[in-house]
């Protein structure tokens, strides 16, 4: 495996390094944060339309570029450092993400030419566990409503969900017919995934006033939603809890906001350094004294450990996807387990980076805080802006602890012994 | 990504390695599997002598090295793979590993031709070790601070008087390579030479250090009027510090792939360990062992990052990796511990329970030597972050001491 970046991949990194160290620096990150949506439409309207950047790791057969994990990991770090405020992670690490992978065709087809054209937003809700978008507390019901399917329920938290045009919901089928049948680990009722309409009938969106300003999140409710039957966009045979697809895409979008906790983590120690640099008491810089130069250089020890993890973890992924490109089976839903590496180790993998990401990112922020000392207390100083993303962030997909103790069950039940050695 | 016809020799390689290591680690050989290295050098020295030498014979020693001077001149891929598949089979900890890593490339840099052709083949062939003499009772982490100095004799050899500490095996030893003041009243790294030694002479003894695990792998080696031959300086009088600099570089990941196998091999022993004595199912357990599990990834995407780096400079990846690793293998030792309960207070003769004993106490010594914890951060903070280096006792401050 060469972790070396591709000249793509690099092209994408610089290109973003450029574009947000203008477009989100900290003044715009702070207008946006004060704006109703949440987020500039001018500056929207460039990554999703000119820069393409919705459609980096959409297949090509979708209308992508095909750059695939490494390529998106390259462009959320960058995110991450500039607290970019924009309805990407939702659309692109959440949605586009979820259809590529456990989508059906028809599903795919629809929605994945449009959200890497960038003229379509997306969301879902995100998983706050460690397991793969579906387990039993999923809320939301779906009873068979003639040829179609009606919704009820209350999603607590999604993201973006103010102005997307479509929301990707999981729910349980509730029926009597298939209640008494169980799910793919032969525990769980079945569940499926529905898109929905922002405007649907009964669809009530309401605002959350959240700490953390730099996303926007909303309580969803359903109250009988109808939905016609191609509303259901994942694969009626295997939706199921184990599902290949659904472990794929939840471990992705645990290594894409790893990959954004590595840009946030690093963005804190660029700031420490910077302002202990110059920063003078007892006639010195506070950067030459010892105490500080360690918390700096463990800050740094931390960030390098996650970005080896996540990169290392991405171009496992990569070398995964293009695996099954390479047997021909991109554009099918493939059986379960068949062209791919076994869909737990690179769950694993991503919950490793992740597991990671939420320790180093929270560490790195209240270093931060701490070495900028007084001022770091202050709504004027940026290290509030990461503290606050990197404690809401915590839960998303699990934390540290749930993501260690799958592992623990990864351990026990061998999964990681092909990694180990 | 490399390409497959490369992928394929790759493992072609791979299964060679892994073919012979089967086929020659068996018979007397066998009980050397996992033994060995730090924390456990002293364990079977004459019969891991013999083992350098069946390495040898098959071609497996120096792989890195050009072929002019013995090597195989092995590329870095085929170099990581022949360290994991070592490392896999249980190779033992290699008796020749500061001749075929430290010394000789030393040598192949800054040696002259006669020193070459005098000691890299007895390298090779696994016939001569070597110790390694850097560190002294007062030149630790301030490895500049040497006072062992040599003189130039009327005869033209050197005669080197002092101390060195912390020289590993050097009982088992035949030469070691010394660095010493040949400029009186030169400080720092100025006015340093690199010697080289024969370890059975007159003027050199040799005490073991008991360490706090019970073992005596290091010694202090004693210098009283020990000769040096003249043809064995390596580079001119005064360029010491820049050989040993030389030498010190980072070897950029090639070895550390497997030193990680070795470290999976531990984890999988504390996981057995844990389900032998029924705490795999303890929550606290389970973070810490998924932790390590973690770290171990870490570890190996992170060499795999050094080798994919630029060449020329060291990477942030690099400048990270010994404190790193030092500190996760710091806290394995205790999991370790901590897994086996009040059994780990036993002194075990259990090979499994000793070889967790012996790793909560030699991985004290990790985050000392190479650059202590403290030495590292320093490093990290100054070439790394660019941020203001130590300030340094002045001149007069330190005449006073010394």
């Amino acid at each position: 495996m060469d972790l070396a970046l591709t000249d793509d991949q690099r092209m994408v990194r610089e290109a973003a390094q450029s574009f947000l160290a203008d477009a989100s620096d900290s003044a715009s990150v702070r207008a946006a944060m004060a704006t109703a949506l949440g987020y500039d439409e001018a500056v929207w309207q460039q990554i999703a339309g000119e820069l393409g950047w919705c459609a980096i790791a959409i297949p090509e057969a979708y209308g992508g570029l095909g750059l695939g994990p490494v390529g998106l990991v390259v462009l959320m770090e960058q995110m991450g450092h500039q607290l970019l405020c924009a309805p990407f992670f939702s659309t692109v690490c959440l949605a586009a993400n979820w259809l590529a992978e456990a989508g059906s065709a028809a599903a795919r087809q629809r929605f994945l030419p449009e959200i890497a054209a960038g003229r379509l937003r997306a969301t879902m809700p995100v998983n706050e566990t460690a397991n793969d978008w579906i387990d039993q507390r999923a809320s939301l019901r779906a009873f068979r409503d003639g040829a179609g399917w009606r919704l009820e329920g209350v999603c607590a938290r999604v993201p973006d969900a103010g102005d997307a045009q479509w929301l990707l919901l999981p729910a349980r089928i509730d029926d009597e017919a298939e209640s008494s049948g169980t799910g793919g680990n032969g525990a769980l009722p079945r569940s499926a995934v529905f898109a929905v309409p922002r405007d649907a009938a009964g669809l009530v969106v309401a605002p959350l006033n959240t700490w953390d300003a730099t996303r926007r999140w909303f309580r969803v409710e359903l109250r009988a939603v109808k939905l016609e039957a191609l509303a259901r966009v994942d694969d009626e045979q295997r939706s199921d809890v184990g599902f290949v697809g659904f472990v794929r895409s939840a471990a992705l979008a645990r290594l894409y906001l790893a990959a954004e906790q590595l840009g946030a983590a690093q963005a804190c120690l660029d700031l420490s350094v910077a302002y202990t640099a110059t920063r003078k008491q007892f006639g010195r810089t506070i950067a030459s004294f010892q105490a500080v130069k360690h918390r700096c250089a463990e800050m740094m020890v931390r960030i390098e450990a996650l970005r080896s993890a996540v990169y290392g973890a991405a171009a496992f992924a990569s070398a995964n996807v293009s695996a099954r490109a390479a047997d021909g089976a991109a554009n099918e839903v493939d059986a379960e387990g068949s062209a791919h590496a076994a869909p737990e180790t690179l769950a694993l993998e991503c919950a490793m980076a992740r597991a990671l990401a939420d320790d180093a990112a929270f560490y790195c922020a209240q270093e931060a805080i701490q070495l900028h000392g007084g001022v770091g207390f202050t709504w004027e100083y940026d290290p509030q802006l990461y503290f606050k993303r990197a404690q809401a962030a915590h839960h998303w997909f699990g934390n540290g602890d749930a993501l260690r103790s799958r592992i623990a069950d990864g351990i026990a039940d061998g999964i990681a012994d092909g990694l180990l050695a | 990504m490399m390409d497959a016809p490369t992928q394929s020799a790759d493992a072609d390689f791979r299964a060679e390695v892994a073919g012979w290591m089967r086929a020659h680690l068996v018979g007397r050989f066998a009980a050397l599997k996992h033994r060995g290295g730090p924390g456990d050098e002293e364990a079977f020295p004459a019969l891991r002598k013999d083992w350098e030498r069946e390495l040898a014979a098959g071609g497996w020693t120096c792989v890195g090295w050009p072929r002019e001077h013995g090597g195989r001149a092995l590329p870095i891929a085929q170099q990581v793979i022949f360290h994991e598949e070592y490392a896999r089979a249980g190779g033992p900890g290699r008796m020749g590993h500061i001749g075929e890593g430290l010394i000789g490339p030393a040598l192949i840099r800054y040696g002259s031709a006669e020193q070459q052709r005098r000691f890299l083949p007895a390298i090779v062939a696994g016939r001569e070790f070597w110790a390694q003499g850097y560190s002294e009772p007062n030149a630790g982490s301030d490895l500049a601070n040497v006072q062992t100095r040599c003189t130039l004799g009327a005869d033209g050899r050197w005669r080197v008087t002092g101390q060195k500490i912390w020289t590993s095996l050097a009982h088992e030893s035949d030469w070691i390579f010394v660095l010493a003041r040949s400029e009186p009243g030169s400080k720092g790294n100025k006015g340093l030479s690199f010697l080289l030694l024969p370890l059975r002479q007159p003027g050199i003894s040799i005490r073991p250090i008991r360490q706090l695990g019970g073992g005596a792998e290091f010694n202090e080696v004693f210098f009283d009027e020990a000769i040096a031959e003249p043809e064995h300086l390596v580079g001119a009088p005064g360029d010491g510090w820049k050989v040993a600099m030389g030498l010190l570089e980072a070897e950029r990941g090639v070895s550390t792939l497997g030193q990680q196998m070795h470290f999976s091999h531990e984890l999988e022993r504390v996981v057995r360990a844990a389900r032998r004595r029924g705490c795999d199912g303890n929550a606290q357990i389970r973070q810490r062992i998924a932790q390590a599990w973690i770290g171990l990834r870490v570890m190996r995407y992170n060499a795999l990052r050094m080798l994919a780096g630029d060449a020329t400079t060291l990477g942030r990846e690099a400048l990270i990796y010994k404190y790193y690793w030092s500190n996760w293998h710091r806290d394995l030792g205790k999991l370790a511990m901590d897994v086996l309960g009040p059994e780990a207070d036993v002194i075990s003769d259990d090979a499994d329970v000793r070889a967790l004993q012996q790793l909560f106490f030699f991985s004290r010594a990790d985050t000392i030597y190479a650059g202590t914890n403290e030495i590292q951060l320093n490093l990290i903070a100054e070439r790394g972050l660019g941020m203001p280096r130590e300030a340094r006792g002045d001149v007069s401050t330190s005449s006073k001491s010394s």
